[in-house]
């Protein structure tokens, strides 16, 4: 990122203009599609403005953790893969992705809108575990919120294949849809100079003071936060952000069906 | 039990249905996916570009690396584990030469093209068409090119000798079974891509290498207009 273009940045957003011609409060158009792959138990891709993202489904059978013999678990990979751009290089996740899946995760997990107790089979012995990998295909900027919209949107598309004699039979779908509770989702507000937006592109994620992700549920109670970026924010800073992320997540949400 | 019918009432020399479409991931130098029955391909090319590190460099002329991978949710079994597999490296290495032959990297020494090739969805014939898309977006690319290649499996299944075999018919139990993918250029016949496992006779196989040849040439067809419907979509 060079000097010049973030400087010219805030100064546009000095004069309330973003490159593109958004509001501050504005996405780009998003897109979301669902069950787009028929390998995978639920699936969606979601296109916020030129950045493209798929989340696919996988349901294993594991041994319950110790700790919740009664209980399930999902789990959320990412990955940036090097095909959706130059700056991606392949090999072992890096920093980045493994933030992104643990965001998404966190902003699932603790929402407790997956019941984990209804994913246990067989007390001890055998339960559900929920495996939803994100992948991207072109990333134009913010990666977060649209990976987290694709991996709700995807479990919301998810039935169980069969489960007899210890296997499961993947090519048997059955009609048990996973249940969820709620609709998490993640809005990022970014920090630019003194001025808030949402959606970053390209350009503007690079150029970022502070983001925070902050992920709510329908009634507006929060279930996951994140901050990034190099620099500090004040209580007043968090509580404008939050603001916006749940007012934009409301309107994100209807895109879920 | 001789095998007769194929699924959906296909011919035996038929492939599955066929869907390719060019310029489809925007930060790529080139992009394309291909879509055969239930196999999804997306192939985007970057470069020709610096290659790190230095000592892979060659001051001749430019080099061509390919990546093949399966997404983590792209097997209709149990999830891939990310991070590549024995399989996986394979597939990319006789990708590369599958391409290679086509290619003229003189003018780039010094420098890289890399093709990442990615699969949301198989079923069977993946590494064919990651090769029909890997063409396709490296045409996209502007390279400097001799043709595409078109890339198709045929086989034998029990006493048929048939083209684009589904996954039923690669794991057919009733009769031997040959699994042939190859990859040809259309303009000079040539092959550039040849793998089998299976039984299968002298005869058999120079039959089903001039199935393949044929059905490569519909194949070329459709990879043609996917590169022109681009320049129709933007020139709109």
């Amino acid at each position: 990122m060079s000097n010049e273009l973030r400087e010219h940045l805030i100064r546009l957003f000095e004069s309330n203009i973003r490159l593109d011609g958004r509001k501050f409060t504005d996405y780009r158009p998003v897109k979301v599609e669902v069950n787009v792959t028929n390998t995978a138990e639920g699936s969606a891709r979601v296109m916020i403005g030129k950045t493209d993202v798929i989340a696919g489904v996988k349901v294993e059978v594991m041994e319950p953790y110790p700790d919740t013999p009664d209980e399930g678990s999902i789990m959320v990979g990412a990955e940036l893969l090097p095909l959706s751009s130059a700056e991606f290089e392949l090999g072992p996740p890096g920093q980045k992705a493994i933030e992104l899946a643990r965001v998404v995760d966190r902003g699932i997990r603790e929402s407790k809108c997956l019941d984990f107790k209804k994913l246990y089979i067989k007390e001890g012995e055998k339960a559900w575990m929920i495996v939803v990998d994100i992948c991207t295909i072109n990333d134009a900027g913010n990666l977060l919120d649209a990976s987290s919209l694709a991996a709700i949107a995807s479990l919301r598309n998810t039935t169980f294949p069969e489960y007899k004699d210890d296997k499961i039979d993947y090519k048997k779908k059955t009609n048990k849809k996973l249940e969820l509770k709620d609709i998490p989702l993640s809005v990022t507000v970014i920090k630019i100079g003194d001025k808030f937006l949402v959606d970053p592109d390209s350009d503007e994620e690079k150029a970022i003071d502070t983001r925070l992700t902050v992920a709510s549920l329908s009634d507006g109670t929060l279930c996951a936060l994140q901050k990034g970026g190099d620099y500090p924010l004040t209580s007043e800073d968090i509580a404008k952000m939050v603001d916006i992320g749940i007012e934009k997540g409301k309107e994100l949400r209807k895109l879920v069906k | 039990m001789p095998y007769k019918e194929r699924l959906e009432k296909r011919k035996f020399d038929e492939t599955r249905k066929i869907e390719a479409k060019v310029g489809v991931i925007p930060n790529a130098d080139g992009s394309s996916y291909f879509k055969i029955g239930n196999t999804w391909a997306y192939a985007a090319v970057y470069g020709p570009r610096n290659l790190h590190p230095k000592f892979l460099q060659d001051p001749s002329k430019g080099i061509l690396r390919c990546n093949y991978n399966m997404m983590p949710f792209s097997s209709s079994g149990e999830r891939v584990r990310p991070g590549g597999s024995r399989r996986s490296k394979e597939i990319s290495l006789v990708t590369e030469k599958a391409l290679l032959p086509v290619l003229d990297l003189n003018e780039y020494p010094n420098s890289v093209v890399d093709v990442f090739i990615e699969l949301p969805q198989t079923e069977a014939g993946s590494r064919c068409a990651g090769i029909c898309a890997a063409s396709m977006a490296l045409a996209d690319a502007g390279l400097t090119m001799k043709d595409l290649v078109c890339a198709v499996s045929v086989g034998r299944v029990d006493d048929k000798l048939l083209v684009d075999l589904d996954y039923s018919e690669e794991s057919y139990e009733n009769g031997p079974v040959a699994d042939i993918p190859i990859a040809i250029m259309p303009n000079s016949n040539k092959i550039t891509l040849l793998q089998m496992d299976g039984l299968v006779s002298k005869d058999e196989l120079k039959n089903l290498l001039e199935m393949g040849k044929k059905v490569c040439k519909d194949i070329y067809e459709i990879q043609k207009k996917a590169l022109k419907d681009k320049y129709k979509r933007e020139a709109k």
